[in-house]
């Protein structure tokens, strides 16, 4: 094994350094010099620094930085990781925006270094395709996401939903471990590219069956994919707004690109087929299952929900079943539509919990709270309007081309009609989750607001912040070729 | 400049939104210009427009390269009437508006966003585009009947989109399919139109698509959106909805399903049911839409509803004339979308907007014993036009349409064209009875003497006048319509259907 | 021959009228039907004009206009008269600006009546000139909105039923006689009736019917027949013939006498005119075989409303069903002309006198009906809306002129010679007894009695002993003298003059009576 310089490690991963690092400057800081300053003075100072922080590690990344591979896989730095880890940071940067009103804690600088560590672990995870470096990433991911869960101390709430994660992501931590060293058994490597041809070789191992199964079951606990999904509603319930909003955007993001290297990269020539009439054993119907299942139970359960964010849990969960979509068409064009997908996703998933933080002082949180929101604060409605629909798809938001491109991605690979029913399944959830996403507008617009409810203030910052995050929508929506088009780069310069 | 119909109308939502809220008359105003404004540009571009079936482009520039999806809006002479009939139906419908004292802002910016969208619809040339027009045009529907409905209009506002979300949903699913199968990294219709998709493929997918839009269409049985959305929508909306937004759904029937998938209307060789082909099956459908819709209203005790069940059986007749697959019987199709867009239009107008806010009721029974014919006689004589032109009595643009859809259905199913003129006598029947009950009844003398009504205001009025106009001069001089309908049938994009299908 | 259009500026005349009615109506009543009276009277000078321009030895159709309107389904706007239309104009006009005179006192006859009225003259002036089908139904249709509205809004008590009664009955027919054309267009392509009847002539018709309609194996000729029986069915409706009659008594006897002069006057003639522009030229064959069921048909329509004239107590439904009988006549002599076949001269002259009678019936049972229910009206008022055929006695003591004018009428009606009315009866049976002697012997029950009734009507109305409440009554005055002394004059006019309008008909007739050739 040759070794490879420690300066070669440092350039490569120097985005994720500089994140690192903001995160303990932030925690120094707090920790001293703010030690007496007011609440609010301290979560502005954090949340300035860490957005500074970003910012570099975004400038750093943008000015394409190193690119390179380490032996095994263990880093891997192509365009693609890089426009992933911007979109992280970026991400990042909103969910900390968010946190600039929460009063829920005096810790701050805890739980922005927190913010900042889990960013960094995301960056590691979307840049490796090692086995065990994924695990680690992993679980330092959910360490920090399990404590950001909890960090409400005086709401019993948080608690119960940390501890839910906890629990159920450390049984799935363990199922997943389980499941890559079985991986390491059949194939004798932990590297991806190794695992591929070792499974080439013996396709049909009934090992390597009970592997992916194990794998699949720990991924699916982190993509909140059903039913490994009980975590969710909780935790989108309980944890603080922009903890509920890290866990909602960025780590799906994450999640999702390392599940589909993992099973794209590692476990190719096992794939199968999951066409219609001429499936064949392999992952790609089992993935095909917790599509269906996702998004069956996904937006089923979410029309009977009253807290708004159990519904955007609930729809999490139908999303996922969307994007699981992506991966059981597994084509590097199916690949472009899921990264594409789960960024338009993680958007306007940040800006619905943008709007949920901006309206914290209300205690708003069912969807009767929601009525006359449309007098009350009709610029925040109109952006809850936009992140909204562009979750059910409506174009010309991007959530519709996200969704769009998925489709025509899994019917465009040459069996051409294959995936079919899993098309039509996908649309006809579509009309159902317009439903639920439209009964929330309709209490914002339709609705008269309660006796007595004033107009809301919302901060400058936050407004401004939305409104961005909203016309981006709508400008990925209207023009989705200049992403889509940078992404498809990626995509092929990643897997010449 | 036809595009300007689309620009304009969303900028004038965006302006609309900041007029002072003080002063509602701006808002009106606003909204008014800018209906006028399109209406204005459809009747220029009308007038210019050759007669020769050419496809005028407009916009062609690429918009999503990767997908090989343009921003391509064209139009030719179909597409150009029912642009018209969008104008003329916007400005008709801003008129009949002018006394909505609710969130007067938020109601026309959400009109003219619907208005731009349905323009939107008519001049896509890329099918990409239009379902993304398509789909923009449902949000507005939904607050619109939510907020300023009247009966039961949360419930009927989400049915309403609900159906028109799923009937999308269809249209996408066929999309996405035809987009793969043709390979050609391109969804204009150009190309489509003339790519020889397998004939096995096209089975399916024309019926997919077909049923996607006739749902917005009211084809029997995906209808039943429509009489509740009609009848809880104000009256603007139900006068758009009924009269354009159904048309959306017939266009999209002969603009993409039909032109694109005509091999799916052949026989199948086999029969179930009796019906051999989806030709059968939808002229069936559509027929059984025309006698139910008017069987249905005949027994309705609410105004709105009889006239919400009349479009439902009238829309049939559009479905029956393009299932029937002759150059007369399209024409038909295509002329009655024009002519129950500007009747439907009358006929709301005058139960929503001159009846119903005057006497606040809707029950014909009530009705039957309010005096309307003399203390409202403009709305009485507009009614009595509406409902001669409604049972397609000649001189009105009713009767050209009905008669060569009956022609075109005789030549094709010679049984249906009887059937469908029962539908007939039985819409007779039906306006027959809305009118004796509205405006002939008896004054009951023993009731409280009647308080003057409200008389019928200068923009009612206008609006009456504008709807009427249209309707007489199409009846008496149909060639207007017609020499821009003929040959577009003729033209190139539908060749394909007249080689595969043409009876 | 000009080109000036003017048939059509004719018929566009009294709905710009209409229209002028309703605006100036708003200045008052008297604006209204000073305005009515004007273009009224206007349409009539109009139609005079016609008809001295018109010649009557020129075969075939004059002041002829076309427009193409939709040349893809063979539409054109094609209009055009020949003698027999001339006269229908003249009857149209002639009883409009009767009927808008008898209503000049009646206040509740205001600008939406005589709009209504002078509306109804365009549908009857469209109907007798257009030469298309199409446009021919257009205004055939539109005759019938106004009349309904007449009978509905201005009508006695039980309005809404007869009303609704006519509006059924003129819808079912005029259904069956546009299916009847369709399925004629679709055959033959064309919808123009000169058209139709040059291919009816040569056998073009059943030909192309042969070819291109093809409904269950039906041979041609039952098709045919089909067809026939759907034009048949439209035109028996309105004349009316019994069976299809029962619209009648209600709708002339509900509506206000002054609407009925219109409906009885120029309504009921589009009727019989449709027998003979349409029926007769297009369908000679069809006519000729069904001959035996029509000629029963027509006697029926003779016989029966005589004697149900008889047995009404109300005035208005005697002179109802009157008119049917008086109609009959005309049917009687076109179902004779139609069903003889025979070219030698006895035969040629039988028809000729036949159809001369038809439409010198129509032109004197136009005036003559018009000016009884005219009568019926002032007595009307008069009475304060008694009209039963006992309620009065004596009414020559009260009201001598106006007595001896409605006398006049009354034996107009009856067909007395050296009145209007003889001239046209006389030729009916002097043509028809060599085509049909059992119809004509059976059709003179029909005079017989109507007879009878008349006179019975002259004896309980005007003579026997006066009743104390019509003492008082008000005879005419010299307003409505000067009113209805053309029409009396004119009965006895063309009934001493008859080749007045005769002359004009010559072509007309020996053209019919050449199709009826086949």
């Amino acid at each position: 094994m040759t070794g490879s310089s420690y300066l070669e490690l440092l350039r490569l991963t120097a985005p994720e350094i500089l994140v690192a690092l903001t995160g303990f400057l932030v925690l120094v800081l707090d920790l001293t010099f703010l030690r007496r300053a007011a609440l609010a003075f301290r979560f502005r100072t954090a949340i300035v620094v860490a957005c500074i922080g970003c910012v570099l590690a975004l400038l750093v990344l943008e000015r394409g930085s190193a690119q390179g591979t380490l032996p095994a896989g263990m880093l891997v730095v192509n365009s693609l990781t890089q426009l992933i880890q911007m979109a992280l940071l970026a991400l990042a940067i909103l969910v900390l925006l968010w946190a600039g009103g929460a009063r829920f804690t005096t810790h701050v600088g805890e739980y922005c270094a927190l913010i900042l560590f889990a960013t960094t672990a995301m960056m590691l995870l979307v840049s490796t395709q090692n086995l065990l470096v994924i695990f680690i990433t992993i679980e330092f991911l959910s360490l920090s996401l399990y404590i950001l869960t909890g960090f409400d101390k005086d709401s019993a709430q948080s608690a119960e939903a940390a501890l839910k994660y906890f629990l159920f992501g450390g049984m799935s931590a363990g199922i997943l471990l389980f499941g890559m060293s079985l991986l390491y058994g059949i194939s004798g490597s932990i590297a991806l590219q190794a695992i591929a041809a070792a499974v080439n070789a013996s396709p049909g191992d009934p090992m390597l069956t009970l592997a992916m199964v194990m794998l699949l079951v720990g991924f699916g606990f982190k993509i909140a994919a059903a039913p490994f999904h009980m975590w969710a509603p909780e935790v989108y319930q309980g944890a603080p707004t922009a903890s509920a909003a890290l866990v909602a955007s960025s780590s799906k993001v994450a999640s999702f690109f390392a599940l589909f290297l993992v099973f794209y990269l590692g476990l190719m020539p096992a794939a199968g087929s999951a066409a219609w009439g001429h499936s064949s054993a392999g992952w790609a119907p089992l993935i095909a299952i917790l599509a269906v299942a996702s998004m069956l139970w996904g937006n089923l359960a979410a029309i009977a929900q009253t807290s708004v964010r159990r519904v955007l849990a609930y729809s999490a969960i139908g999303h996922a079943g969307y994007m699981l979509i992506a991966l059981v068409t597994h084509s590097p064009e199916s690949l472009t539509a899921l990264v594409y997908y789960v960024f338009t996703y993680a958007l306007a998933t940040v800006g619905a919990f943008g709007v949920l933080a901006a309206l914290e002082e209300e205690k708003v949180d069912s969807i009767a709270d929601f009525a006359g929101l449309g007098k009350r604060a009709p610029g925040l409605s109109f952006c809850l309007l936009i992140f909204l629909l562009s979750l059910a798809g409506i174009p010309p938001l991007a959530g519709f081309a996200g969704k769009f491109y998925v489709f025509v991605a899994a019917l465009e690979i040459p069996d051409h009609f294959g995936l079919l029913w899993l098309v039509l399944l996908a649309l006809v959830m579509s009309v159902v989750s317009f439903y639920y996403y439209l009964k929330i507008l309709k209490q914002a617009y339709v609705s008269e607001p309660k006796p007595g409810a004033a107009v809301i203030r919302v901060p400058v910052a936050t407004r401004v912040a939305l409104w961005t995050a909203a016309a981006l929508v709508v400008i990925l929506g209207c023009l989705p070729d200049m992403l889509l088009n940078r992404i498809a780069a990626a995509v092929a310069g990643a897997f010449q | 400049m036809l595009a300007w119909t689309i620009y304009l109308s969303f900028l004038g939502a965006v302006v609309v939104t900041f007029t002072p809220g003080k002063n509602p008359t701006i808002a009106r105003v606003t909204a008014l210009l800018t209906a006028l404004a399109g209406l204005g540009i459809a009747i220029v571009a009308i007038m210019h427009a050759d007669r020769s079936g050419q496809v005028i482009t407009i916009v062609r520039t690429p918009w999503i390269s990767r997908l090989g999806i343009e921003y391509h809006l064209a139009a030719d002479g179909i597409s150009l009437i029912l642009v018209l009939l969008t104008g003329i139906a916007a400005v008709a419908g801003i008129l009949f508006s002018w006394n909505v004292e609710l969130r007067v802002k938020d109601f026309f910016a959400l009109y003219l966003v619907l208005i731009g969208a349905v323009y939107g619809v008519f001049l896509s040339f890329d099918l990409f585009l239009l379902f993304v027009f398509y789909e923009i045009a449902i949000i507005p529907k939904y607050f619109l009947i939510a907020i300023w409905g009247s009966t039961r209009r949360e419930y009927a506002a989400m049915k309403l989109v609900l159906y028109s979300f799923a009937g999308s949903a269809l249209v996408l699913a066929g999309m996405i399919a035809a987009y793969c199968v043709a390979g050609q990294r391109s969804v204009s219709f150009e190309v489509l139109a003339h790519f020889p998709f397998p004939v096995h493929f096209q089975m399916w997918a024309f019926p997919m698509v077909f049923v996607g839009f006739a749902v917005l269409a009211g084809m029997w049985p995906f209808h039943t959106w429509a009489p509740t959305g009609h009848a809880a929508a104000p009256t603007a909306a139900s006068m758009l909805l009924a009269g354009v937004v159904m048309k959306l759904g017939a266009y999209g029937c002969l603009r993409v399903a039909m032109m694109l998938f005509p091999r799916g209307l052949d026989p199948w060789g086999f029969r179930v049911l009796g019906f051999g082909s989806w030709q059968q099956v939808f002229a069936g459908l559509a027929l059984i839409g025309i006698i139910y819709g008017a069987t249905i209203a005949l027994v309705q005790k609410d105004l709105k509803f009889v006239v919400g069940y009349s479009s439902v059986s009238h829309m049939g007749f559009v479905l029956l004339g393009l299932m029937t697959l002759n150059q007369i019987g399209l024409a038909g199709a295509v002329y009655q979308m024009f002519s129950h867009g500007i009747i439907a239009g009358l006929l709301f107008a005058v139960v929503g907007r001159m009846v119903y806010d005057r006497t606040h009721t809707r029950d014909l029974q009530e009705l039957s014993r309010i005096p309307l014919g003399r203390l409202i006689p403009f709305a009485a004589v507009t009614f009595v036009l509406a409902s001669m032109a409604s049972i397609g009595l000649p001189g009105f643009s009713g009767f050209v349409a009905e008669l060569q859809v009956l022609i075109g259905s005789w030549r094709s199913f010679p049984w249906l064209a009887c059937i469908a003129g029962v539908g007939i006598l039985i819409g007779i029947a039906f306006t027959w009875r809305a009118l004796q009950a509205t405006f002939l009844g008896e004054a009951d003398t023993t009731a409280a003497p009647q308080q003057a009504m409200p008389p019928i205001t200068l923009p009612e009025r206008l609006g009456a006048c504008l709807l009427l106009a249209s309707t007489i001069v199409l009846g008496l001089y149909p060639r207007l319509l017609m020499d821009l309908i003929l040959p577009s049938l003729n033209g190139p994009l539908f060749e394909q259907l007249r080689r595969g299908a043409w009876r | 021959m000009s080109s000036f259009p003017s048939i059509s500026a004719l018929t566009l005349l009294p709905f710009a009228g209409g229209i002028a009615v309703l605006l100036l109506g708003r200045a008052g009543r008297s604006a209204a039907r000073l305005t009515a009276g004007v273009f009224a009277v206007a349409s009539l000078v109009l139609t005079l004009l016609l008809w001295r321009r018109f010649q009557p030895a020129l075969p075939g159709m004059q002041f002829q206009e076309w427009h193409a309107w939709a040349p893809a389904f063979g539409l054109q706007y094609h209009v055009g008269l020949d003698g027999l239309s001339l006269l229908m104009l003249a009857v149209s006009s002639i009883v409009v600006l009767m009927s808008i005179a008898a209503s000049w006192s009646n206040s509740k006859h205001g600008p939406a009546y005589l709009s209504l009225l002078l509306f109804l003259e365009t549908g009857l002036f469209g109907t007798f000139t257009a030469l298309n089908f199409l446009h021919w139904f257009l205004y055939w249709e539109l005759s019938l909105i106004p009349a309904f509205f007449l009978i509905r809004i201005w009508g006695g008590s039980g309005r809404a039923r007869a009303a609704t009664q006519f509006f059924v009955y003129t819808m079912v027919g005029s259904i069956t006689l546009l299916l009847a054309f369709l399925a004629i267009f679709l055959a033959s392509g064309s919808f123009d009736f000169i058209e139709l009847a040059q291919l009816a002539q040569t056998g073009q018709l059943a030909a192309a019917i042969t070819q291109n309609l093809h409904w269950h194996q039906w041979d041609s000729g039952h098709i045919t027949m089909v067809l026939f029986g759907g034009a048949f069915l439209g035109f028996a409706v309105k004349t009316p013939v019994v069976p299809f009659h029962g619209w009648l008594g209600s709708a002339y006897a509900e509506a206000a006498p002054e609407t009925t002069m219109a409906l009885t006057g120029a309504l009921s003639k589009m009727g019989v005119y449709g027998f003979l522009r349409i029926l007769l030229p297009i369908f000679p064959e069809q006519m000729w075989r069904a001959r035996d069921v029509l000629l029963w048909l027509a006697v029926a329509s003779i016989v029966l409303p005589a004697f149900t004239a008889w047995a009404q107590t109300d005035l208005r439904r005697m002179f109802a069903y009157s008119s049917i009988n008086h109609l009959g006549y005309c049917i009687l002599a076109i179902v004779a002309v139609a069903g003889s076949t025979g070219a030698d001269a006895s035969f040629v002259s039988a028809k000729a006198a036949a159809l001369t009678g038809v439409m010198l019936q129509m032109f004197s049972h136009g005036i003559t009906a018009a000016t009884l229910f005219w009568f019926l009206a002032l007595l009307e008022r008069r009475s304060g809306g008694l009209l039963g055929l006992n309620d009065f006695g004596g009414l020559r003591r009260a009201m001598p002129v106006f007595s001896g004018l409605m006398g006049i009428a009354l034996f107009a009606s009856l067909g007395l010679p050296g009145l209007i009315g003889f001239p046209g009866e006389f030729l009916i049976f002097k043509g028809v007894f060599p085509l049909s002697w059992w119809a004509a012997a059976l059709a003179l029950i029909g005079l017989l009695m109507t007879a009878v009734f008349l006179l019975t009507v002259l004896q309980r109305v005007f003579s026997g002993p006066l009743r104390e409440r019509w003492a008082g009554l008000q005879d005419l005055t010299l307003a409505e003298r000067c009113m209805l002394a053309p029409a009396v004059a004119l009965m006895f006019i063309v009934g001493l003059y008859p080749q007045l309008i005769s002359g004009m008909l010559h072509g007309a007739v020996m053209q019919f009576v050449a199709q009826v050739r086949f």
